[in-house]
């Protein structure tokens, strides 16, 4: 798993609640075995004009120039501002794929979907819950700054704003030590692989038709 | 002493252990694969170099890219045979089963699962699919996870969780005829939002739930991740037992009479406490149908597209009412339509289609419909229809009949809408683009879109069931 410890980076705000995992990746391109390459179609159908297929290469593409990360004024954002229930919908990792591989380490958000949530900590990303007058204070500040950037810093769940305030950020202990040390979680459940052994053994002798072979 | 929950039962039996930070490791006991979040979980077991656990625990099947016509002539778009095939040779590697294919058991990863009783009671059941929470109708805990999570369980048979919350959605009477388990389920997500159940387990009990089938009770459960919750669940009952008997892979002899007692423990305590209750009268419930591109957007079968007057969510209607060329006021009944598609895990089971052809038969589509399509939701079911004469009574009206797969419900094989198309769906997301670039879907029970079918526009099927 990758780290991240913290970052300085331009923010790029998207105004809408409820952004889905099919807006952030189309599914045409859930068809790839790849987990790289899917940053030039991150929310394909709002950023280009024309309908996108896998493996097409975007440079000649028309773009949306409604669109806020067509913006130039947002280019090389490593920040994603949004609303509420951000990541709802279908289960895909490619959608914290493709925002990783566009250049999105951290997105704030007032609330996130339980799935995507979770999905970002395996691929290094941070999501950040922030109250809604809180999200709607860098909304306003985004807007009113170019080259608005912030400070994220994972050890002390703290955000710094170019005036210098700081904003502090709840998470659990467990995905932040993942995090910061770019833990493989799996080696870490297999060092309890005794205990799942053991509890496997006791759990399928009580429930013996858990041990049906489907074939 | 307060009493236990349903969902605290199910978490309880699969604890390994509680870790400090108040996560826990909890024991898998079924996980179901599919060819589009699995790839990459098994090349990262191949770059670290594990196996499987328990690879028994697993059974994998390929239903998103599937073709569902032609069928003898393959895959013919070779990104998505690729896919196909990749799930073919892993699981061949691993030695998991795969029902392929050409295989009579192939279809819907979520309707194949309690059809074949790889799904039973109590267990804890994953799958790279949000829509997993299905399976919580047989009570179990079942939950979408992500590809990362699909390789964590297969080498550890184990996933960190943290506990989440419980809320129970009680629906008190019963359902007026002709409005079904999708009519309940949209008119729950209308009222508590596509984030309302967020952080929660979803238990669904009370009147209308209890005198449900276990086709209705698994609409019910698809649709809780359409509410934000990733498990939904009803407690275990006789309907549930009936169901599950003399499947393929359900136990027998006396392993099932063992079986059955644990099963019959499956429920939440009369003194059980819940973080949050919800209540609902069915009685009340019309049919109901989706104006917008979310599928907390709904209005009653006689009610109207709203208008954006409520400023909280101004911007949102606005956008939706655009991107579905609608205006605000619009009866639902004026909502006229280009295709219907009957399908999907949530409304793909025999069920399903008996209703949907009980309004069609004797009935021709109409005119402006350019293409009706069921598509079942897996080979059993179409089977089953079959033998009743059902795919007849849908050909002879005009409708297309397909192979089980997944179909138009997310179009990544052929089956789509073009831009500017709007659609009657079975299905369960009525996002931007769901079933096609630009395409509009308005979702609804089979027996409504079978009566957008055969009138060309939205009706209220509850008409049907008059006489
Ligand atoms: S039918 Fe639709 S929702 Fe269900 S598993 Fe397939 S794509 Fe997902």
């Amino acid at each position: 798993m990758q780290k991240f410890i913290s970052l300085n980076g331009l923010v790029a705000p998207l105004d809408r609640s409820n952004v889905d995992t099919d807006a952030i990746i189309p599914k045409q391109f859930l068809k790839s075995i790849s987990r790289t390459g899917f940053g030039p179609y991150l929310f394909d159908e709002w950023r280009y004009l024309d309908h996108g297929e896998p493996g097409q290469d975007c440079s000649n593409r028309p773009l949306n120039n409604d669109f806020v990360l067509n913006n130039d004024r947002f280019k090389g954002a490593s920040i994603l501002l949004t609303r509420a229930n951000f990541g709802c919908g279908s289960s895909r990792e490619h959608a914290p794929w493709a925002l990783h591989d566009y250049g999105f380490q951290v997105i704030l958000a007032e609330s996130f979907a339980d799935i995507f949530y979770s999905n970002c900590f395996k691929n290094g990303m941070l999501p950040i819950v922030l109250d809604a007058h809180k999200i709607e204070e860098l909304f306003q500040a985004t807007e009113d700054n170019p080259g608005f950037t912030l400070s994220v810093d994972l050890e002390f769940q703290q955000i710094l704003t170019p005036s210098g305030e700081k904003i502090s950020f709840d998470l659990d202990s467990y995905r932040k030590f993942c995090l910061l040390n770019g833990l493989d979680e799996i080696g870490q459940t297999l060092s309890h692989q005794k205990e799942i052994a053991a509890f496997e053994r006791n759990h399928l002798e009580k429930h013996s038709w858990l041990n049906q072979e489907v074939r | 002493m307060a009493g236990k929950t349903l969902f605290d039962k199910l978490w309880e039996s699969h604890e390994v252990r509680k870790n400090d930070n108040g996560t826990s490791l909890l024991y898998i006991d079924r996980q179901l694969i599919h060819e589009v979040t699995s790839p990459q979980a098994f090349e990262g077991l191949r770059i670290n170099k594990r196996g499987p656990w328990r690879k028994d625990a697993n059974v994998a099947v390929p239903d998103h890219n599937i073709p569902t016509k032609n069928r003898d002539k393959g895959v013919e778009d070779p990104v998505s045979k690729l896919q196909i095939d990749t799930l073919a040779s892993n699981t061949a590697e691993l030695g998991i089963t795969n029902f392929d294919m050409s295989d009579p058991r192939q279809g819907i990863v979520h309707v194949i699962g309690p059809e074949q009783g790889i799904t039973l009671p109590g267990m804890t059941i994953v799958c790279g699919d949000s829509h997993t929470s299905t399976h919580g109708a047989l009570g179990a805990l079942a939950f979408g996870i992500g590809t990362s999570e699909v390789e964590h369980v297969m080498a550890t048979q184990c996933l960190v969780q943290e506990k989440s919350k419980n809320m129970l959605v009680r629906v008190d009477g019963q359902l007026k005829t002709g409005v079904t388990a999708k009519d309940l389920i949209l008119a729950i997500i209308g009222r508590i939002g596509t984030a309302g159940g967020t952080g929660y387990a979803i238990e669904f009990g009370g009147g209308a739930i209890r005198s449900m089938s276990m086709e209705g009770r698994m609409t019910v459960c698809n649709m809780t991740i359409e509410a934000g919750a990733r498990a939904g669940m009803i407690a275990v009952d006789q309907t549930t037992i009936d169901y599950v008997k003399g499947r393929n892979f359900t136990p027998s002899g006396p392993t099932w009479d063992k079986a059955v007692k644990y099963w019959s423990t499956l429920q939440s305590d009369d003194r059980a406490v819940y973080d949050e209750t919800i209540v609902f009268e069915a009685a009340s419930i019309k049919p109901m149908v989706s104006w917008g591109t979310s599928p907390e957007m709904v209005a009653p079968v006689d009610g109207k597209v709203p208008d954006a007057s409520d400023p909280a969510k101004a911007e949102q209607t606005n956008n939706a009412l655009k991107y579905m060329d609608l205006k605000p006021e619009t009866p639902m009944g004026d909502i006229s339509f280009d295709k219907v598609f009957i399908g999907s895990c949530t409304n793909s089971r025999i069920e399903d289609l008996r209703e949907a052809a009980r309004v069609v038969k004797g009935q021709k589509v109409a005119l402006n419909i350019s293409l009706a399509m069921v598509v079942p939701g897996s080979g059993p079911v179409k089977a089953q229809a079959e033998s009743e004469g059902l795919d007849r009574i849908f050909l002879d009206a005009g409708f297309e009949w397909r192979e089980p797969g997944c179909s138009m419900c997310l179009a990544m094989n052929a089956d789509r809408l073009e831009p500017g198309e709007r659609c009657a769906s079975t299905s369960n997301r009525n996002f931007e683009g769901r079933q096609g670039q630009g395409g509009r879907t308005h979702l609804m029970s089979p027996a409504m879109a079978a009566a957008v079918a055969v009138e060309g526009h939205i009706v209220d099927v509850t008409k049907y069931y008059e006489n």
